[in-house]
């Protein structure tokens, strides 16, 4: 198949979004826009989870396919996996709960390498991250699968699915790089679906861009073991965690995972230095009790302090979740002003454009330091790292 | 659910209703669903049909012995004198009819070719047209790799791998998961056979009947913690494809007692068995006990003592799912 990302347009995409919340079809709405923008006709299809119709347009899988990372060999030409918590044994010609990795005759293989099934150019707002080069832009890109099931997932279509199922370009590190500068993106971004399960990808991808002097930033699940997420994140420039709730049942009946390996990686992260944001979705019903509110507050005030920028984000009926509203915008309030309570400096509200508390505040002077419309900043008032008006310091990468 | 009566017509047919007894004080009854013991005394009949020269002299299936030993297990399977007798009461002419065989294996360990042709045959001889046959499994390359060879030639069989055809949009879910289902089964069939294979499954415990129908969906890798249990189970309870399903021959010409999924001829036995149900359950139960009873003979420890037991099966005929039965009480083994 034909790399549509050799046929580029010089021209700088629109940057889309700000004016709706976040919710599946918008999403597809702005992916398709910006890809046709770019002249990513195949990605935009892919993202809106059209799969390969036909054996014709099988593609040639053997590029894609890089020995995996994280695993160890076992008898019988078993692996078990070492990349997420999860530890999937997995037989020969079988593959992890991720569907991206396959056991060949007990050597485990990244089916996903280069295999981008979906890329666009967002603010970086939209990730989101408020304080990582506020105002700029991300090229984005995914590949397919995930190594949990949330059953709200708005990206299900690529996320779960396996990667012979979604159209998707030849797109290696170098390319991605090279594409990110053109675009006058100073950052990459790995997400959409989970970038954990394209760890190799992403490892690569980030050093290709650091070369192009490109930064690189991850929106993630977290959910990963120590090692991997030291040597993968640790090239990372930011870091976004979507903390799904602060319960374990939780992660086990509407995650399929678990919570304590997340909280695990936060803390790491944290001893890293990494410049981390959390996003926690409140769905109604299920992870919105005020007990749930203070005691995530509390943690992260514990154990990660209280700068660390914290969204509350709104959450839309999709997937397996057709069956509840949209989050109240009260109990996202109700969220904010107990984790602001707790004493955390920066909690932000999501996917609800024009609220006020999308747009960050000086925890000292309570003064406006940034204001956003949407994902746009469309005010930017933070000079040398701090509030102009008392000089306080704002944790964040404000500058390349 | 589909069982049968052990009312047999016939008498060379061997009844082996003390083997499966016998095979449970294996480690079974810690598996048989609490749901199932007090219930209906009906039974649910698997033919295990069995030609010790299959092959010949040779490694390769006969297919003419092939074709006999699948007439003999499918009239003891229905009670019938003649085999047509048997595939009339199974189906009927202007149903649409797909063969889910199991091709991950490759050569070495896949539905069997010849096994696959006879029932091809049988099903013309009742009356389905050739062009309303669809051999299928999730992958062309696998189809192709195990020997077949991909068609969609207007009045012939079909033989097509479901990435050529693609999955429903719509997701479908019995229990925590949700999947697409192939439209070569929601959209080329209306009577499913089940032609899986039988073996040792490092996860599940074994692959049989039940666990085949993970080619039926777009993701299979969501459907394998804790042992596959109750993943299994609570896929083969869709209505897309219990509706449809109507009969399992499972090829057990090669067989594999440890090692599996995939093919290790190390650990592989030639067993020149088919085994025949309506019941998946029985089947299952039936299947394992013969991988038991080879993991004995070959010194191995019992897939309980391995930490592997399949539990699905129990899962299966629970109260919340009644697919089958896995009381051996209730399992009538006929021997052919």
């Amino acid at each position: 198949m034909a790399c549509e990302l050799d046929s580029l347009e010089d021209e700088r995409p629109a940057i889309r979004g700000g004016s709706s919340p976040l919710d599946r079809r918008s999403f597809m709405k702005c992916a398709l826009g910006s890809g046709a923008a770019l002249g990513l006709t195949g990605f935009a299809r892919s993202a809106a989870g059209t799969p390969s119709l036909s054996g014709d347009q099988k593609q040639d899988d053997t590029r894609f396919i890089v020995e995996a990372k994280f695993y160890q060999k076992q008898q019988n030409q078993k692996i078990k996996c070492k990349l997420c918590p999860r530890e999937c044994m997995v037989g020969d010609k079988e593959r992890g709960y991720c569907g991206v990795r396959e056991n060949r005759g007990g050597t485990y293989y990244s089916l996903v390498h280069s295999r981008v099934c979906a890329a666009h150019v967002d603010p970086v707002e939209k990730k989101p991250l408020f304080h990582y080069l506020p105002g700029t832009i991300a090229f984005s890109v995914a590949t397919a699968g995930c190594n949990v099931n949330c059953k709200f997932c708005q990206n299900w279509d690529i996320s779960q699915s396996r990667p012979e199922q979604i159209q998707a370009d030849y797109a290696p590190p170098q390319r991605i790089a090279a594409l990110a500068k053109q675009y006058g993106c100073p950052t990459i971004a790995y997400t959409y679906s989970e970038p954990v399960v394209f760890s190799e990808f992403l490892m690569d991808t980030a050093d290709a861009g650091h070369e192009a002097g490109i930064s690189s930033i991850v929106v993630s699940n977290g959910y990963m073991q120590e090692e991997a997420l030291k040597t993968a994140y640790g090239k990372m420039d930011a870091v976004k965690i979507d903390l799904k709730a602060f319960s374990d049942s939780y992660y086990r009946n509407v995650v399929t995972g678990q919570l304590k390996p997340v909280l695990d990686s936060l803390v790491t992260l944290k001893k890293m230095g990494k410049w981390t944001e959390i996003v926690y979705l409140v769905v109604p019903g299920l992870n919105d009790g005020d007990a749930e509110f203070h005691g995530l507050a509390s943690w992260i005030k514990t154990n990660l302090g209280a700068d660390v920028p914290l969204h509350f984000t709104q959450f839309h009926p999709e997937y397996l979740l057709k069956n509840l509203p949209i989050t109240p915008v009260p109990t996202l309030e109700r969220a904010k002003a107990i984790a602001d309570a707790e004493g955390l400096h920066y909690v932000y509200i999501g996917n609800v454009p024009g609220h006020p508390a999308q747009n960050t505040y000086c925890p000292k002077c309570r003064r406006m330091l940034v204001e956003r419309v949407g994902f746009t900043a469309s005010k930017i008032l933070i000079r040398k790292d701090s509030c102009p008006f008392c000089q306080h310091p704002i944790p964040g990468v404000w500058h390349t | 659910m589909n069982t049968m009566r052990l009312d047999s017509r016939r008498d060379f047919f061997k009844q082996c209703l003390t083997c499966a007894a016998v095979l449970h004080t294996q480690g079974g009854m810690s598996l048989f669903a609490a749901g199932q013991q007090g219930a209906a005394p009906s039974k649910s009949k698997v033919v295990i049909a069995r030609d010790p020269l299959l092959r010949g002299q040779g490694a390769t299936v006969d297919s003419r012995r092939m074709g006999s030993l699948l007439d003999r297990a499918m009239q003891a399977l229905f009670d019938r004198d003649r085999p047509i007798e048997a595939w009339k009461r199974l189906v009927q002419p202007g149903e649409k009819v797909g063969l889910k065989v199991n091709t991950l294996g490759g050569r070495g360990i896949s539905s069997n070719l010849q096994l696959v042709e006879a029932i091809c045959e049988q099903l013309q001889e009742a009356g389905i047209k050739a062009g309303d046959i669809v051999v299928w499994d999730r992958d062309s390359g696998e189809l192709e790799h195990a020997g077949f060879h991909v068609s969609t030639e207007r009045d012939r069989v079909q033989c097509i791998g479901t990435d050529r055809v693609d999955y429903e949009e719509a997701l479908v879910a019995h229990g925590s998961v949700g999947s697409r289902l192939s439209k070569i089964l929601t959209q080329r069939t209306n009577v499913l056979i089940n032609v899986p294979v039988l073996k040792d499954h490092d996860g599940a415990g074994v692959t049989i009947a039940m666990k085949n129908m993970y080619g039926v969906i777009h993701n299979p890798n969501k459907y394998h913690p804790n042992g596959c249990n109750p993943y299994i189970a609570d896929l083969n309870m869709l209505p897309e494809i219990r509706t449809r399903m109507r009969l399992t021959i499972c090829d057990a010409t090669t067989a594999m007692y440890e090692g599996g999924p995939g093919f290790k001829p190390e650990h592989s036995w030639k067993c020149n068995a088919l085994l025949v149900s309506q019941d998946p359950v029985a089947l299952d139960y039936t299947g394992w006990q013969i991988i038991e009873h080879k993991r004995a003979e070959m010194g191995l420890k019992t897939l309980e003592a391995e930490d592997r037991s399949p539990h699905y099966i129990a899962t299966a005929a629970d109260q919340e799912h009644r697919l089958g039965t896995n009381d051996p009480k209730r399992i009538a083994t006929v021997e052919v």
